[in-house]
């Protein structure tokens, strides 16, 4: 039998390459990898430097100008005016009660989508805890308004119990926020206990653990890292949040609404990149501790 | 994720950090110097198009609504392609205006004389306009639209900042402003107030007739003293504010649902509130206000074309329709004849614009001309304000 003849294929340029290449792994990987990670690099590491630069530079109020002169003048000022830091703690408090919030909310809503509805039900109240997406930001924020205003929603369904409207401000900002990020603290702590596999908890009962016991020792240990996950969402998004305390929050500011301010009304850029760099600096020191925590090891 | 890969990662992101710096470093904006020449003695040949920024509802073309379009006309009669931008502060108008991508913009006062002493405006002939004779003489040659006798614009549409007041709380209409300063704290979380460093200039206003010894002569000219005693009012009254207002919808709102009983107002807000039970007073102290200038560019690209806009839009039937679109007196007598509510603005109505202390950007050099003492800048007037809210 005549062994079939392969030809020798042409020595092409797009072969030598890719002969090259199959040889080279590391340049393979290389050129793989340098798209993705450029543009990684200039639109996170490119604008974080841009702001750090920012934040080092001042403005003339006269004319309105930015001089190029190094100082470190706005940090100072942020580092050690009281406004700075009474807003910022105003801020931190906001994030954190949301985050309690809504981490108390979307536990049971999570453990009831995950553990006990029927597949059918499961899917829709996926679509339900999805659906608020949907909707603008916006809209939602305004819908808020109108629900806490005096004679709307919330006042004539508490009047009967003796209650009224906490009217606008901090109360209206953490209920509306509360609201807002509900959905990215549902979903991660659902897909969570959705790994959580059922036989632990049946033989956490058959060792003759009651609720209680089970939800501690089992579920929460292994919930853990899905809880971090979405606090992570509420609080960071709680954090730089302007426009809600701006539409509900009456006279309060958050720390957004002072970025907001001295970019759009002062035109002082450099103090606004300052004041920016204190949210990242929470956020490094909040992830800093969910890493500790091992929280982000499952993730 | 490998630990060594984990371990690389840092050091190529390090470098990448360190590159974009440098990148960001050498690609530092040149500054040029904006000289604003003298201004043109006579017209050339339209260039064909003309670039206007303004705040909403001043360049209407009919986009928005087909009822509303004064642009057209304008474009018919010069030639002149119309583009435009709205802005929402004045802060952001100066911002853009320092691209020099615009021929033309509508500034308030608090804007005006940063655009000139930033050079990005250029002084006016009024004699090239010949609809410059109609408008309102004390209208012309005012501190935010002209500087050292020099026009940089024509006069455009103003409005006063009134006291808004909730006709079921108060029986008796309040006369003083002192129910949202001295005695706010009987409406204690239902006053509102304009969200603007420029309402500290209300706070002034409202000393120069209640604290005569801190010599105020200018709400816009406040030395550190006076800007404290403005401050501590303003901290006073944040106790009592329910919520500070910079969209007029917003206050709108807020007062048909009664959230907010009295506070600071325009006249437009006050004709756009649906329930009926607020009304407007323009209280014995006098009050702050805003008049709009059209200002052109020192780097406009189409000169006579924006000679042309301003000559247009100050004619009285195109300022009538802009001034009433957007709610304020217009900016001539001819103008009211294409209107049926100047009435209710107070158009031409001297003795009642006297009260009124147009927005006027706050500048080191004091506004009242004194010389002995350097006044606060708005930039210490942002920072103030910040600190009032707290």
């Amino acid at each position: 039998m005549p062994r079939a003849v392969v030809p020798r294929p042409r020595e092409t340029t797009a072969r030598k390459l890719s002969v090259f290449l199959s040889k080279h792994a590391r340049v393979r990987l290389a050129l793989l990898l340098s798209a993705p990670l450029f543009w990684l690099g200039l639109v996170y590491i490119a604008a974080l430097a841009a702001l750090l630069v920012t934040a080092l530079w001042t403005v003339d109020s006269f004319t309105g100008k930015i001089s190029q002169t190094w100082t470190l003048d706005n940090i100072v000022t942020v580092l050690s005016g009281s406004l700075y830091q009474a807003v910022t703690l105003r801020t931190v408090g906001v994030a954190l009660l949301v985050t309690l919030i809504d981490v108390l909310v979307a536990l049971p809503i999570a453990f009831y989508m995950a553990k006990v509805a029927s597949p059918r039900a499961q899917r829709l109240l996926v679509i339900a805890v999805l659906m608020p997406l949907w909707a603008s930001y916006l809209v939602k924020a305004y819908a808020w308004r109108s629900v806490l205003s005096q004679g709307g929603i919330f006042e004539w369904l508490v009047k009967p119990f003796g209650g009224e409207s906490p009217g606008y401000g901090l109360p209206a900002t953490i209920i509306t926020l509360s609201y807002l990020w509900l959905p990215y603290v549902i979903l991660p702590i659902y897909a969570g206990l959705e790994r959580v596999p059922n036989s632990l908890l049946e033989a956490s009962s058959d060792l003759g653990a009651k609720t209680g016991r089970t939800l501690r020792s089992i579920m929460l240990p292994m919930l853990w890292p899905a809880i971090i996950a979405g606090s992570i969402f509420s609080f960071s998004l709680s954090l730089g949040d302007y426009i809600t305390v701006n539409i509900v929050g009456g006279a309060n500011q958050l720390l957004g609404n002072l970025v907001f301010t001295n970019v759009g009304a002062a035109n002082n850029l450099p103090l606004a990149a300052a004041i920016a760099l204190i949210p990242i600096a929470i956020m490094i020191v909040y992830l800093t501790a969910a890493r500790r925590t091992g929280a982000l090891d499952n993730l | 994720m490998h630990l060594y890969t984990a371990r690389r990662r840092p050091a190529i992101l390090a470098g990448l950090a360190i590159a974009s710096v440098a990148l960001l470093t050498a690609c530092g904006t040149t500054s040029t110097p904006s000289g604003s020449g003298g201004a043109p003695d006579k017209l050339g040949t339209m260039e064909g198009s003309v670039s206007i920024l303004a705040w909403p509802g001043y360049v209407e073309d009919g986009s928005n609504d087909p009822t509303v379009d004064w642009v057209t006309a304008f474009e018919d009669q010069t030639g002149c392609k119309v583009t435009s931008k709205s802005y929402g502060t004045s802060d952001e108008a100066f911002t853009l205006m320092k691209t020099g991508d615009y021929d033309v913009v509508a500034a308030s006062g608090d804007a005006s004389l940063r655009l000139v002493a930033a050079g990005d405006v250029a002084p006016v002939n009024t004699d090239l306009l010949k609809n410059y004779a109609g408008i309102f003489d004390f209208l012309k040659m005012q501190s935010w639209n002209s500087v050292d006798g020099v026009s940089y614009g024509i006069p455009h549409g103003y409005g006063a900042n009134l006291l808004m007041y909730n006709t079921d709380t108060f029986t008796t209409p309040p006369t003083s402003w002192d129910v949202v300063f001295d005695k706010g704290s009987a409406y204690a979380g239902k006053v509102t107030a304009y969200d603007s460093p420029i309402y500290i200039a209300d706070a002034a206003v409202y000393l120069m007739a209640h604290s005569p010894e801190l010599g105020i002569k200018n709400p816009y000219a406040l030395d550190t003293t006076q800007l404290a005693a403005a401050v501590d009012l303003l901290k006073g009254q944040r106790a009592n504010v329910g919520e500070y207002w910079s969209d007029y919808l917003k206050e709108i709102q807020a007062f048909e649902t009664g959230d907010s009983v009295v506070g600071t107002t325009w006249q437009v807000i006050q004709n756009s509130v649906t329930t009926g039970n607020t009304d407007v007073v323009l209280p014995e102290e006098g009050t702050t206000g805003w008049s709009d200038t059209w200002m052109i560019s020192s780097q406009a690209k189409s000169p006579n074309c924006a000679y042309a806009w301003l000559d247009y839009i100050a004619s009285p039937e195109a300022n009538a329709q802009a001034t009433a679109y957007f709610g304020e007196a217009p900016s001539s007598q001819a103008a009211c004849d294409f209107r049926d509510d100047c009435e209710s603005y107070h158009a031409g109505d001297e003795a009642y614009a006297s009260q009124i202390w147009y927005w006027s950007t706050p500048i080191a050099k004091c506004l009242d001309g004194r010389t002995d003492v350097e006044c606060t800048d708005y930039s210490a007037w942002t920072t103030a304000w910040q600190e009032i809210k707290g």
